[in-house]
């Protein structure tokens, strides 16, 4: 166990050294540099200015010195600044980190939650109607674009009601009390949150679904039954932990996007967060912020593949870590 | 179970929208500000709130008149406070003598002129990363004669010596950052470290709040000495999604949304129709200049009856009216109709697909083959537009285009970039036929940038410049130096006449309209008076009022 989890410790270092020559190159081969985009946004730019601001944000250097130098520093734990905030880029990743991590974590929390016993249900009364209207829904929220749901939910709740608010946070000030900032939180979230719980629920149930009934055609489950014992216990008690099994790899994935951010979501919600962070930072040319926060996401997907084998191994003593 | 689930919700419904205080105001806008340094680098988000929370030392007015800010009197020839002055080996330049209204700093520091000499030594130096230095560069000598006097000397003569944008930074506070590194001065000033730092500040707000990317919010300034602000907080939030914009002004999660970047002019249209009983509407023509800059070095293009041709086949009056209701009008040249350097008698392109054809027919292009017309060297008429993707104003007119040239025998090739290629492509001229975008300018600019023949950008000037037709005339440098120099109004104009009459017959540039920027106010929401130029509606903040 011990050999295994360094070794995928060392891959890991590995994977995200690869990644980071790849993203920094990927982005610095992109046509343009930061200060043609200053030029075009102020006429009153000069030859000169062009010239001073290049040789200043060293971008006339040569892609691989440049990445040189940033891997050098961030060696020493200086990830840089993000030119278009003038910030270090930890301190514009942070803030949306958490963000975002608010924003996924309590959908994904939310969608296993609806999803998986929506799913076991559909799997216990095949071709019901029960299971035609649940994967009626589930092909519903997979297939709905997510602008579309954001459009429809704002114009419902924030517009039509007036509920909850259309979009951004909540706007704490000094003095405000736990549990009203906590509401207010939640407020804001709420929007954003069952956007996304609506999108996911339906892959999970999917999945959920599929597993189970596979499970439920094992001997295994004809002989519990033949035991005498009663379909909730066959279900909960014998399918449902053998069909986690396929179930916990794509929680694995999902992991990634905790802190990858939704950015069609988060654009449309106005939610400051890790995928519209990097979308605009890639845009901007911000090398180091569009580098930073690609790295948090592969390291996040990669540390979500780790945890979801280390999961099905517990759950299925089968699965051994090699 | 079911019902606590449900008192919870009716809880988080309960709770009231923090947009309801009236001394409070919310705005949203689509973009974020970068740094707010007032130096370095120049966007319209950041002078948005800018304006809110300091001064330029002279803007222009809603009537395009060029006004005091922070000084008491506009130096000018006349009352002796602008001069000619000898620099030396025959050159000639400015002196200005400047007062100072006694403004405060948040922090209780008076600002004084040695906060713009510190501010004229930092856009000087050239590793403090302020990005259009060419304005300091120009004071060669600058003289403090108190707290509130000083005298600055430019190094040449211009029309335009009075209209000094120039944004300050306090000499307490940023003078030991820059000093101890210039060249990280654009990472450590105390507007990026400590934006809520009251001493920052000068205007009628300051801001207290700033979560980047996010919200800013700010503060009615107790040290302003001008005009109380009517509200006494203003939260500004960036929500770049137009439809989400909408979606936010409608469920009053916001009170406004700022004219100068919010809603497309199309939204706006359709909004207003939706929503009069609301909202008032202001469509106020900007100088944003939408046109079409033309490769000069490509041969079909290369004739000026080629490009006299192209205007007259597009029929830009019938686009403002079916596109934009008219409320977009149409430009002659990049001289606005309501620039006082406007000249009305200068030739205009009316609507001639007959007179189109028969230039391009002169012009050697009589042929049509399959609908498209050819030279006698059996070149097709056929050329490429580019344009921002992801502009639906901008692709719609590019469609329009396509369709009318198409009537006149010539193939338009739409091509739709994202905004870091297309502006790559413009920087590098790597653009090959049409490249349609807008620029934005000041009343009475002279388009030394856009127009001289030495801002043609090339490799060996490292692709800088911003003539990106590639236009080199004489006669039009010949007219653009005389218009900047000359100081008598009357004959200044003469010289504008000139540059509109030489660019009609080049046409290195396809005129379009001027862009309007709608705004959409609420019928509450008095006093925001839209302005048109890069000095904003908000620089008169302190007018903007809420009236049941």
């Amino acid at each position: 166990m011990g050999r295994t989890l360094s070794t995928r410790l060392i891959e890991t270092v590995l994977t995200l050294v690869l990644m980071s020559i790849a993203v920094y190159l990927l982005i610095g081969l992109m046509p343009g540099d930061p200060i043609n985009m200053m030029i075009a946004g102020d006429p009153k730019m000069t030859s000169e200015d062009a010239t001073r601001l290049r040789a200043l944000y060293e971008v006339d250097k040569p892609i691989l010195q440049r990445y040189l130098a940033w891997a050098g520093q961030a060696l020493q734990g200086n990830l840089g600044y993000s030119r278009s905030f003038s910030l270090p880029v930890m301190t514009v990743i942070w803030p949306r980190l958490l963000n975002t991590f608010e924003l996924t974590g309590l959908s994904l929390l939310l969608s296993v939650a609806i999803a998986l016993p929506l799913g076991i249900w559909a799997a216990a009364r095949p071709r019901s109607t029960a299971d035609y209207l649940i994967n009626l829904f589930s092909f519903a929220g997979i297939s709905t674009p997510p602008f579309w749901l954001a459009l429809l939910a704002i114009w419902l709740f924030a517009v039509t009601l007036g509920w909850l608010p259309a979009g951004g946070t909540a706007d704490l000030r000094p003095g405000t009390g736990f549990g009203t900032a906590l509401l207010q939180k939640l407020r804001f979230a709420a929007l954003p949150v069952l956007t996304l719980t609506v999108l996911q629920i339906g892959s999970f149930t999917r999945f959920m679904r599929g597993a189970m009934i596979e499970t439920m055609r094992q001997d295994y489950i004809r002989t519990a039954r033949a035991k005498g014992l009663s379909e909730r216990g066959v279900i909960l008690g014998h399918a449902f932990g053998n069909a986690l099994v396929p179930v916990l790899t794509l929680l694995g994935l999902s992991f990634g996007g905790l802190f990858s951010g939704a950015l069609i979501t988060e654009t449309m919600f106005a939610w400051p967060g890790m995928g519209k962070a990097i979308y605009q930072a890639i845009l901007d040319n911000d090398y180091n912020l569009a580098l930073v926060g690609l790295l948090i996401a592969t390291f996040t997907t990669i540390l979500g593949n780790l945890l979801a084998d280390l999961a099905q191994a517990w759950v299925d003593p089968r699965v051994a870590l090699q | 179970m079911f019902r606590r689930v449900l008192l919870v919700l009716a809880a988080l419904c309960a709770l009231t929208s923090p947009a309801l205080a009236k001394d409070e105001l919310v705005i949203a806008m689509n973009q974020a500000p970068g740094t707010m340094n007032p130096l370095i680098s120049s966007m319209l988000a950041k002078s948005l709130v800018s304006n809110m929370t300091a001064r330029p030392l002279t803007a222009y007015d809603v009537a395009w008149k060029n006004i005091c800010m922070v000084c008491t009197d506009l130096p000018t020839i006349e009352n002796g406070k602008a001069r000619v002055v000898d620099l030396g080996d025959g050159k000639k330049g400015m002196a200005l003598d400047i007062e100072l209204k006694p403004l405060v700093w948040g922090d209780g520091v008076p600002v004084t002129a040695k906060d713009y000499a510190f501010t004229i030594e930092v856009g000087k130096n050239p590793v403090s990363g302020v990005a259009s230095a060419e304005a300091y560069k120009r004071i060669v000598k600058f003289e403090i004669k108190d707290d509130l006097h000083f005298t600055m000397t430019v190094d040449r003569v211009t029309f335009d010596y009075n209209a000094i944008d120039l944004q300050i930074v306090p000499e307490h506070i940023e003078k030991p950052i820059f000093d101890a590194n210039p060249a990280e001065y654009h990472n450590k000033t105390a507007y990026d470290t400590d934006p809520t730092n009251k001493g920052l500040y000068f205007g009628p707000f300051r801001i207290t709040e700033l979560v980047p990317g996010n919200r800013i919010t700010l503060e009615a300034n107790p040290t302003w000495i001008g005009e109380k602000p009517h509200f006494k907080r203003i939260v500004f939030k960036i929500i770049e999604s137009t439809a989400a914009l909408e979606a936010n002004l409608l469920s009053s999660n916001v009170d406004y949304v700022v004219g100068e970047l919010g809603m497309s002019l199309d939204q706006a249209l359709a909004f207003e129709k939706r929503h009069k009983d609301k909202y008032v509407v202001i469509y106020k023509p900007a100088l944003i200049y939408e046109h079409i800059d033309v490769k000069l070095d490509n041969p079909l293009l290369a004739d000026r009856r080629v490009r006299q041709a192209l205007l007259m086949a597009i029929d830009r009056k019938a686009m403002s009216e079916k596109l934009f209701e008219g409320k977009q009008p149409v430009a002659d040249s990049g001289v606005s109709p309501l620039d006082p350097m406007y000249d009305p008698s200068g030739r205009k392109f009316a609507y001639d697909p007959g007179a189109a054809k028969k230039l391009l027919d002169e012009a050697g292009f009589s042929e049509i083959k399959n609908g498209v017309r050819q030279n006698a060297k059996g070149e097709r008429f056929s050329i490429e537009i580019t344009t921002t993707a992801g502009n639906r104003v901008r692709e719609q007119v590019a469609q329009v285009i396509q369709s009318q040239l198409r009537q006149v025998g010539i193939e338009l090739r739409i091509k739709a970039e994202p905004p870091r290629l297309f502006s790559d492509a413009l920087n590098h001229r790597a653009f090959s036929g049409l490249a349609m975008y807008a620029w934005v300018s000041a009343p009475q600019s002279v388009p030394h940038s856009t127009l001289y023949s030495t801002e043609i950008p090339t490799e060996k000037n490292g692709w800088s410049g911003q003539n990106y037709p590639g236009y080199a005339s004489p006669e039009m440098d010949k007219a653009m130096d005389s218009a900047e120099r000359e100081l008598d109004e009357s004959k200044r104009r003469g010289y504008f006449a000139d540059m509109q009459r030489i660019h009609a017959e080049d046409l290195p540039v396809l005129p379009l309209f001027f862009r309007v920027d709608p705004f959409v106010l609420p019928k509450q929401l008095k006093g925001v008076v839209p302005t048109g130029t890069l000095n904003s509606s908000t620089l008169w903040v302190e007018q903007w009022r809420w009236e049941e």
